[in-house]
């Protein structure tokens, strides 16, 4: 039995319908972050599971019970908000505190958590200044510690990096994985950040128009995307999309792109006569000197380089742009001109044109007409 | 920095003078005249120089009025501690029904939440004199007349509209997420209503509790009508020193001095709650 059961959840404010059915269950101990662009209803979904709003319709088990109608305060769930909401007229002290005040802990034991999860969060020195008087990182760490110290079984972080700054970010980044698993709470982590929902969930769910698109490990979201607008959130740059519209040629598809002719591997045979999007991500696409049979003509605009990588800025025959990247170790920038580009053909991303969803190559070679 | 700024300042200096003056002179004189004896007061040309004596305080204290026609009794000392009882209960009431009220109207949406509102907010728009009739009439069907629990119902017309109104908008500028948090972290809705919503709005409910005193310790005409002289506060209990051999100037100065105290220490010691800030930079903006 899942620890968090979302079945069919639906929830809109006066017209606007934020959650159209959302289906989610997470197991105990896993840590699920909760990505898709903002305004998707993330922290309602968040919200609704911690009970501070009721859904219009749909249910969420916890812990193998149905939660409808159990206020915030009987869930017994910890989380951290995104705008750290501390109580400003108590310490940082009672505010951690104050998730063991109310489970009738003993004053010795309550004092002795908080020590040991300010401790552990680097803010033990600043236990007796209020809200007002803590920097923003320490803020975030003090809304972090309030919702570990009880340690609760179900935890929910909304965004909690979201407003610190860009070095502490980093710094929990590294920090927070350790930091959940040692809890071995089960974990709903909100995030913005795709690079942040990769490197923290054993799950990423992407949450897009009121609906979960995707539920899977980070790499299976990356590389089997389940559409073409998953697909879009993930990566640095975007993915490229060309329309393609393949055909069946000597019992393979094949498709124009750019003027060059691309075979598609065997189990895309089916596609033919469809019309398709074509996802190549920049780091699949390599550039190389020569003509050679699959490389795409393209004329190079202009190199953006980001010491780890560059990020090139190709056009094709006809205007079309695309994005390419490459693992920075030249020395030497790229010139600007005429060049081709060579696409990975294992790592091609067909999307049904009307639907957006992917097209599932199929296992055997061969197969299809 | 340069001479504009110069005379811009000592613009503003004199119009801040004048504004004192303005507002402080009358005051000033009314304590003056409070240790004056009415002849002193009435004598032409008005003087700056004169003996101080404490007889209009004596008389007002020991509750004897000696005029040029007699002696008189005087109920000024019960009369202020009317005032004291009224509206201090007056204000308590109004903030146990008003502050609870406040925070519904500020959370929730409930069915004829804004109506309800607004309806106890028009009760200030009404003048007094118009309610006064009909409801010195059913006090004396009910029995309240000349009593201080009727006089504390009425002055609940004055003092929990503007309780309501002032500590709603201070609960509604407290982020909602903060008492979420109270809630999550398993405390329950009373609890945080207690520990989250009043101390937050503590400045709020200190002005609003502060300024309803007033109003209410202001008030005349409820008091003239529905309370009988050993019930009435200050204000109607003044008006035993327009006696028949004339208008006592000393003791009306005296009498003003006495009953404007308490209000004014009370405002003295609640400024520095007024000042404080609301949220205390919890929520990131």
């Amino acid at each position: 039995m899942a620890q968090i059961e979302i079945r069919n959840l639906h929830k809109s404010f006066k017209d606007d319908n934020i959650l159209k059915g959302v289906s989610l269950g997470i197991d105990k101990g896993e840590i699920v972050t909760l990505f898709g662009p903002s305004g998707t209803g993330k922290t309602v979904l968040l919200r609704l599971i911690a009970g501070i709003y009721p859904p219009d319709a749909g249910t969420i088990g916890l812990r193998g019970r149905d939660a409808a109608g159990s206020p915030p305060d009987k869930r017994g769930i910890g989380m951290a908000f995104q705008n750290f909401a501390l109580f400003p007229h108590m310490t940082a002290r009672d505010n951690i505190a104050s998730a063991l005040t109310a489970r009738k802990t003993k004053p010795g034991e309550i004092a002795c958590k908080v020590e040991a999860v300010a401790q552990l969060l680097k803010i033990g020195h600043v236990l007796g200044h209020t809200p007002r008087e803590l920097s923003n990182g320490q803020k975030q760490r003090t809304a972090l510690a309030r919702a570990l110290v009880a340690d609760p079984d179900i935890l929910l972080l909304d965004d909690p990096l979201r407003n610190v700054d860009a070095k502490l970010r980093y710094e929990m980044r590294l920090e927070l994985p350790a930091l959940l698993k040692r809890a071995g709470s089960t974990v709903v982590y909100v995030t913005q950040d795709f690079k942040e929902a990769m490197a923290l969930g054993d799950r990423v769910a992407v949450l897009l128009d009121g609906r979960i698109a995707q539920c899977d490990t980070p790499s299976r979201i990356y590389a089997e995307p389940a559409s073409v607008g998953v697909a879009r959130l993930f990566g640095d740059p975007t993915l490229n999309l060309v329309e393609v519209e393949p055909r069946m040629v000597d019992n393979a598809a094949e498709i124009q792109v750019g003027g060059a002719t691309i075979r598609l591997p065997a189990g895309y045979a089916a596609t033919a006569g469809g019309s398709y999007l074509l996802g190549l991500r920049p780091e699949s696409l390599r550039l190389i000197d020569g003509p050679a049979p699959g490389a795409i003509a393209v004329d190079l605009v202009a190199v953006t380089p980001l010491n780890e990588k560059s990020v090139l800025l190709v056009t094709m025959q006809g205007g079309e742009e695309l994005l390419a990247s490459e693992a920075g170790e030249r020395d030497v920038p790229r010139r600007t001109g005429p060049g081709h580009l060579a696409p990975d053909l294992d790592a091609v991303l067909l999307f049904e044109r009307s639907s957006g969803r992917r097209f599932i190559p199929a296992e055997s070679g061969g197969g299809g007409l | 920095m340069d001479r504009s700024s110069i005379v811009e300042r000592a613009l503003r200096a004199v119009l801040l003078t004048l504004i004192v003056i303005f507002f402080l002179f009358p005051i000033v004189w009314i304590l003056l005249m409070s240790f004056q004896s009415n002849e002193q007061i009435l004598r032409i040309p008005p003087s700056l120089s004169f003996v101080p004596t404490l007889d209009n305080y004596r008389a007002l204290i020991s509750g004897h009025l000696l005029t040029s026609a007699g002696s008189l009794d005087i109920a000024f000392m019960r009369n202020l501690g009317n005032s004291v009882l009224l509206s201090t209960c007056a204000v308590t009431l109004a903030l146990v029904l008003g502050v609870p009220a406040a925070y519904a109207f500020a959370r929730f949406k409930f069915w004829l939440s804004e109506d309800i509102a607004f309806t106890l907010l028009s009760f200030r728009f009404a003048p007094p004199l118009l309610v006064l009739l009909p409801l010195s009439l059913y006090f004396q069907d009910l029995g309240l007349v000349d009593t201080y629990v009727g006089l504390i119902w009425v002055y609940q017309l004055i003092a929990l509209p503007l309780i309501l109104w002032i500590v709603r908008g201070y609960f509604e500028d407290i982020s909602p997420d903060i008492e979420n948090a109270y809630r999550i972290a398993g405390h329950s809705w009373l609890c945080t209503f207690f520990k989250i919503a009043v101390p937050l709005a503590g400045p709020g409910i200190a002005a609003a509790g502060l300024l309803s005193f007033i109003f209410c310790w202001n008030n005349f005409v409820f008091a003239l009508i529905l309370a009988s002289a050993d019930k009435q506060p200050v204000t109607v209990g003044a008006l035993a020193f327009v006696t028949a051999s004339g208008i006592q100037y000393g003791q009306v100065a005296a009498a003003i001095v006495l009953s404007v105290t308490p209000t004014l220490l009370l405002a003295l010691y609640a400024q520095r709650w007024l000042v404080e800030g609301l949220s205390l930079g919890a929520v990131k903006g």
